[in-house]
């Protein structure tokens, strides 16, 4: 039998340490993506109007997003605003701040693409049925936009979570940083740890973002 | 037309994009600058020794995943040698220590926001770091080490034989020391750790050249292996790191180190966090006391 070195997770609080990482990892990214999903189809609606002004400046803030690497984001936060500003911020909060940002502008890019892929005919038919536009946008548009949004969003929210694992740069200990401190706890006792504590975190970042897709699935074939 | 107005369009969003780049580039620098020029009368990062009294809490960064420096244990309390430091500095200021996880990529900056009062993370004293922070007295000492089969203990790098190579982990100070000092010595140079391990149990090379540190832990774990060159090399120490300017925190802890030498503080802190990593023979090599460094 390989040696995972699985026996150091019953020393001490090693297994409740790992659930309280994983806790933290999920209370700023469920947080952030709740904020995101609001604000992103606010952002998304507005990027489909033809404003020049409204669509320069969301495109602006789009790109500036995507390009920036999230660790760069968090640095710039966490930080950034300190130097600039001399906000005193916690890790938690920098982090959500960093993840509500990205988390909407990417989530605003899907709603517009989702409200775009509507075909022409749909708000022409409804116009002709003569229903206002906000009928037009409840009734007709919404709903069909909402089911192509699923499967695009669940692949972001799962993302959220998992790349909560940058977090532990700016002093946040969650799951991936409780696993490195016990891993080099037991560097000389159980040289094997690393495999065992990594299988363990793959497992819970597993049980945490497996929910998310079933319901993803339930609601597509319920809305179909 | 079309096109044209595509193109525009991309033009001036390009435009405005490296335009807001560049205010953001501008506005940092010169608030850099400012901060420096103006020094203590602008806004102060860090707090002085008497505010941190007045609070009742000191906010140190350590490292929380590196045994047997800074490392959580399984009840999740910090240990380690310099939080056994740590600790004691809290003891003797009277405030409470709050414990911050750092990187060793984000030491300099959270010094430079304020966000810790010291950084107690096994911080090499450097002249790059120097500008960006005040470094305190040292506390231990950190230099190169030479490991190899007890067969064949090599204890000096003088009249090497050309046929003999050396192992070094590639990027790392040991070989950056070989290739300038000894540039006769051929170097086999390997990726990782793991792999400079097995290269040197496999005898392809006569020894192999790391941070003294590491060398010693491993000739511990590993039976046959013999540190015939316990500390090589430009002797560097590790030392606490307090913000730029705040010299009456810096000050205090220089104070406390001399004090604690009275005592000898850091032979006790050695047998208390670090003898089992590194056995007690190289106390005297690893440790400094009262910031004096022999």
């Amino acid at each position: 039998m390989l040696d995972l070195g699985l026996e150091v997770l019953s020393k001490g609080n090693n297994m409740l340490r790992l659930l309280g990482g994983l806790w933290v990892a999920l209370k700023i990214s469920l947080l952030s993506v709740g904020i995101s999903i609001a604000l992103g189809i606010l952002l998304g609606a507005l990027m489909t109007w033809k404003n020049p002004v409204t669509k320069a400046i969301l495109r602006v803030y789009l790109e500036f997003i995507r390009i920036m690497p999230q660790l760069v984001l968090l640095f710039l936060v966490y930080f950034g605003t300190t130097k600039a500003f001399g906000w005193d911020l916690t890790g938690e909060m920098a982090a959500i701040i960093v993840f509500v940002l990205w988390g909407t502008a990417e989530m605003s890019d899907l709603v517009r693409g989702a409200l775009i892929s509507i075909p022409r005919h749909q708000y022409e038919s409804s116009e002709a049925l003569g229903l206002t536009r906000e009928q037009i946008y409840f009734y007709i548009i919404i709903p069909q936009a909402l089911r192509r949004l699923i499967p695009l969003s669940i692949n972001l929210i799962t993302r959220m979570i998992k790349t909560t694992s940058l977090i532990l740069m700016i002093g946040v200990v969650e799951i991936l940083k409780v696993a490195q401190q016990i891993i080099e706890a037991n560097r000389m006792s159980s040289p094997n740890a690393a495999f065992g504590i990594y299988l363990t975190v793959f497992i819970l970042y597993f049980i945490a973002c497996w929910p998310i897709s079933m319901i993803a699935k339930h609601l597509e074939r319920k809305w179909r | 037309m079309k096109n044209f107005k595509r193109i525009t369009a991309l033009a001036s969003l390009l435009a405005l994009t490296l335009a807001v780049s560049a205010c953001g580039k501008q506005g940092s620098t010169d608030e850099t600058a400012e901060a420096e020029n103006t020094g203590d009368q602008k806004a102060v990062v860090y707090r002085t020794l008497d505010e941190i009294k007045e609070s009742g809490t000191i906010n140190i960064g350590v490292f929380s995943d590196k045994n047997p420096f800074g490392y959580v244990d399984e009840n999740g309390e910090y240990q380690g040698y310099d939080v056994y430091f740590a600790n004691r500095i809290g003891e003797d200021m009277g405030v409470e220590v709050n414990f911050v996880s750092t990187e060793a990529a984000n030491r300099i900056e959270y010094l430079q926001t304020g966000k810790v009062d010291i950084i107690l993370a096994n911080f090499t004293v450097t002249e790059e770091r120097a500008e960006e922070v005040d470094f305190a007295l040292p506390y231990m000492n950190v230099a190169l080490g030479v490991i190899s089969p007890d067969s064949n203990v090599v204890q000096s790098l003088d009249n090497w034989s050309a046929d003999d190579e050396m192992i070094v982990i590639s990027g790392t100070t040991a070989e950056k020391y070989l290739i300038e000092t000894y540039p006769d010595i051929p170097l086999q140079k390997y990726d990782s750790y793991a792999t400079a391990k097995n290269a040197l149990e496999n005898g392809n090379g006569v020894a192999w050249a790391n941070d003294n540190t590491e060398v010693i832990a491993f000739a511990l774990q590993n039976k046959g292996y013999t540190v015939g060159i316990p500390s090589l090399g430009s002797q560097d120490t590790i030392a606490p790191a307090v913000s730029k300017g705040n010299e009456t925190l810096l000050n205090w802890i220089n104070d406390e180190i001399k004090a604690l030498g009275e005592e000898q503080f850091f032979h006790a802190n050695y047998e208390a966090t670090l003898v089992d990593t590194y056995g007690l023979e190289f106390q005297e090599s690893l440790v400094v006391e009262g910031g004096q460094v022999q």
